[in-house]
């Protein structure tokens, strides 16, 4: 092992980009684009981390993960170490390594941001990750005995499955509720395999699954149990609520039910979950075209865009009210839209769609927009340019515009108490919901944010949660 | 509560290509209430289809689901034997029928609606209702149910188009003279597009509550994608979390025909496929025959 590097020096190495797929390769498959650090690239990253005795980054992270304590793992070449340090608060490295939002978090606020370029400890996180999981180590944690109480997750995505991994570890049974037919709710219907690919998920869920953790799929609570039957009838001590929003929005504009007319959700779950890409193979169709129209630039319009050019689509737009500077999606995921030929068309809005005679839609009717005045969210507010009004020729048009929430456990818990829009109202210090005893975690209460936003939520949650235990 | 395999228990062939299946689900038949309905799976590469429930016998932990064999998956599932399993099974999904004193009720089945119809009109006339029942269907050999239906309700009528059966006519012209006979209070129509939408013209003058049940194509169940999204009064509404039933009266049809007409060119694409590979495993499974019976004639007999 070398002598620890100086100050100087780390500050000399610069930072490593990620290796990725050609362009003009990967928009003929779903494999995943970045193709990750080597073990020499992961070192020389980590060695560029200060160690700063006072770590921002820590307070950067929604989980707290001790960034400064697994980089200098790496840098040793203890991967594994690192990883079971990364595992005392995330339990999902491999999928945060992926899909956070760094530049956003623990890179924003890196010593090294100001004067130079933060450290990657994104990909040093995803190496980690990858790097257990190939080994096939999989050392658990030794568990507490059982305490006998029983926690029921209400959704299997980000903010359910760091609930599980939570409780779990604190002695706990716990059973994880999934509508769907596969756990990993939007890891697996919302976010494409190109970015998170599905042996990843499944590894995270069977590492839960070794854990103890039992998943119940097919099971939509709200419907087939209400959440008083999960805590009278069905002996539940405690339950997690993390159903997501997943109500996507639509416009009511002219000819928004024609054939061909998507929201981002059922777009990405007809192939990401279905595997419409392969149709007829697989049985769950899609309507293809020559042109698709993506609505919005967030992240999940990126993903819909790079998913619809991959099914052979010639020509994928996405057209937005307001300029790339407002966009919502991640700065990286542009970039890899770009690189990937699709194109974007600012400062403009749909507002109505076109169809033939069977109903199937032809063109979308556009209007021009300009900036106006901030609105509450302190962008500029995009206003009509009049008599602005253009028609583009689509196919498929998709609408990425958000989402609003899931109505089924509102509906039928009215002791929960909801916003008007259907998000459940918590304490946001304890997650703690109206109804004792039931608590909640991720884009339930939030109306829509990140993976690692949903996992924070998670990780207050389960402490709540856990006092909650302790004090009955 | 652990539910592992949703194996089919019965089998019932009760008309050209149709089946009354009943496949076990405990905690749905528990669970479920008139007018939801489940969304079910066959295979790994399958698809997602919702199915309504033609009832559930809670003490047997079964669901009953009538299922016409129209498609690749709807022939799959009317292909399974006694024994088989869906691969999944999720619900009771939708909102359940409102079930009321209302006085007179007509239920209005259309093909396979019919089987939807069965447990409303049990629920309708355990809350004090006088149940009249009107099957309609093409020919006589496609009217289902109908001694099932007849135990059921005060009163059934039968129209076959071709008066093959019952009367020869559309059930509208016998719910027209039912409602100049006597009031009548509630109506519900379960079947094609265009039975409902015919059935919600003809009781909107008498102000007469309509309520029908939708079938859109759906993905999840759950008010996640809006596949089966439905305009209901001007608002565009989702059949899987709003409904399945809304009122006939504020419905667009004609925008649901269409949209359920989406997938028709990809549908008969599948339906291609697997009766190609049906024929072809028949062909290979003859052939396995001919060798097996070959083998078995040359082998020797053993003492």
């Amino acid at each position: 092992m070398s002598a620890a590097l100086s100050k100087k020096e780390r500050l000399k190495i610069s930072r490593n980009p990620m290796p990725e797929q050609e362009p003009e390769k990967r928009v003929c498959s779903f494999d995943e684009v970045p193709l990750g650090y080597s073990i020499e690239t992961a070192i020389l990253e980590a060695q560029r981390c200060l160690q700063c005795p006072v770590p921002t980054c820590i307070e950067g992270c929604p989980v707290r993960i001790d960034i400064p304590g697994f980089l200098a793992l790496v840098e040793q070449g203890d991967f594994l170490g690192a990883a079971q340090k990364i595992k005392e608060t995330n339990i999902l490295p491999a999928i945060c390594g992926r899909v956070c939002p760094q530049e956003e978090q623990c890179e924003a606020v890196c010593a090294l941001t100001k004067k130079y370029t933060s450290v990657a400890i994104g990909r040093v996180e995803r190496f980690v990750a990858d790097y257990e999981r190939a080994s096939g180590a999989s050392e658990l944690p030794e568990l507490p005995p059982k305490t006998g109480y029983r926690v029921a997750v209400v959704g299997s995505g980000p903010a359910g499955l760091t609930v599980a991994g939570e409780m779990i570890r604190k002695g706990h049974d716990v059973t994880v509720f999934e509508a769907l037919h596969r756990p990993g709710g939007v890891l697996v219907y919302g976010i494409p395999r190109f970015r998170l690919p599905i042996e990843v998920i499944d590894h995270e869920i069977d590492y839960l699954k070794k854990l103890g953790v039992e998943f119940r799929c097919n099971v939509v609570i709200g419907r087939l149990y209400s959440i008083d039957d999960l805590l009278k009838e069905e002996g539940y001590h405690a339950v997690f609520i993390g159903t997501g929003a997943g109500h996507p929005r639509f416009l009511n504009i002219p000819g928004e039910n024609l054939n061909g007319v998507y929201s981002a959700n059922e777009f990405l779950t007809r192939v990401n979950l279905m595997g419409a890409n392969k149709f007829p193979e697989f049985d769950t169709p899609i309507v293809r075209g020559e042109r698709i129209a993506v609505i919005g630039a967030g992240d999940t319009a990126m993903d819909a865009a790079r998913t619809a050019r991959r099914l052979g689509t010639r020509q994928v737009t996405i057209y937005y009210r307001r300029t790339a500077a407002e966009a919502p999606c991640r700065v990286e995921e542009m970039h890899h839209a770009t690189e990937e030929g699709i194109g974007f068309e600012w400062l403009t809005s749909p507002v109505r769609f076109l169809g033939n005679e069977r109903g199937f839609l032809t063109g979308v009717e556009f209007q021009r927009m300009e900036l106006g005045q901030p609105d509450e969210s302190g962008r500029r507010r995009p206003v009509p340019v009049a008599d602005s009004n253009y028609v583009v020729p689509a196919q498929v048009a998709i609408f990425a515009l958000g989402f609003n929430v899931n109505p089924i456990i509102a509906e039928t818990s009215p002791d929960i108490i909801t916003t008007k829009e259907g998000i459940i109202k918590v304490d946001t210090k304890t997650g703690q919901t109206s109804k004792p005893g039931v608590f909640a975690g991720g884009d339930i209460i939030t109306g829509g944010a990140t993976v690692i936003l949903a996992m924070g939520q998670g990780k207050i949650a389960a402490r709540s949660i856990q006092e909650y235990l302790t004090n009955r | 509560m652990i539910q592992t395999r949703y194996e089919v228990v019965r089998r019932r062939e009760i008309a050209p290509k149709t089946v009354h299946l009943a496949v076990r689900a405990p905690e749905i038949a528990r669970k479920y209430r008139p007018g939801q309905f489940v969304i079910v799976r066959t295979h790994e590469h399958g698809e997602r289809v919702p199915l309504s429930l033609a009832g559930s016998d809670m003490e047997e932990g079964l669901i009953y689901l009538l299922v016409q064999a129209v498609g690749k998956t709807s022939g799959e599932i009317h292909d399974l034997a006694v024994g088989d399993a869906f691969l999944d099974v999720v619900g009771p999904l939708g909102r359940p029928t409102p079930i009321a004193e209302y006085g007179t009720c007509v239920l209005i089945g259309g093909g396979f609606g019919v089987g939807a119809l069965q447990p409303i009109a049990t629920a309708l006339r355990d809350a004090g209702n006088r149940v009249i029942a009107i099957l309609g269907a093409r020919q006589r050999s496609l009217v289902l149910l109908e001694e099932e239906t007849r135990a059921l309700c005060d009163e059934v009528y039968v129209t076959t188009d071709d008066g093959s059966h019952g009367r020869k006519g559309i059930v509208t012209d016998v719910l027209r003279e039912i409602i100049e006979r006597a009031p009548v209070h509630f109506v519900m129509a379960v079947g094609p597009m265009l039975m409902m939408k015919a059935v919600s013209e003809l009781t909107r003058p008498h102000r007469i509550r309509t309520l029908v049940s939708l079938n859109t194509i759906m993905v999840d169940g759950t008010g996640m994608c809006g596949s089966c999204r439905v305009v209901v009064g001007g608002q565009t509404r989702f059949a899987c979390v709003h409904g399945p039933d809304f009122d006939g009266h504020l419905v667009d049809f004609e925008a649901i025909r269409q949209r359920n007409a989406m997938y028709l060119a990809e549908e008969r694409e599948a339906l291609e496929r697997r009766r190609a590979e049906m024929e072809e495993s028949c062909q290979v499974a003859a052939l396995a025959g001919q060798t097996a019976t070959a083998r078995q004639s040359s082998t020797p007999k053993e003492s």
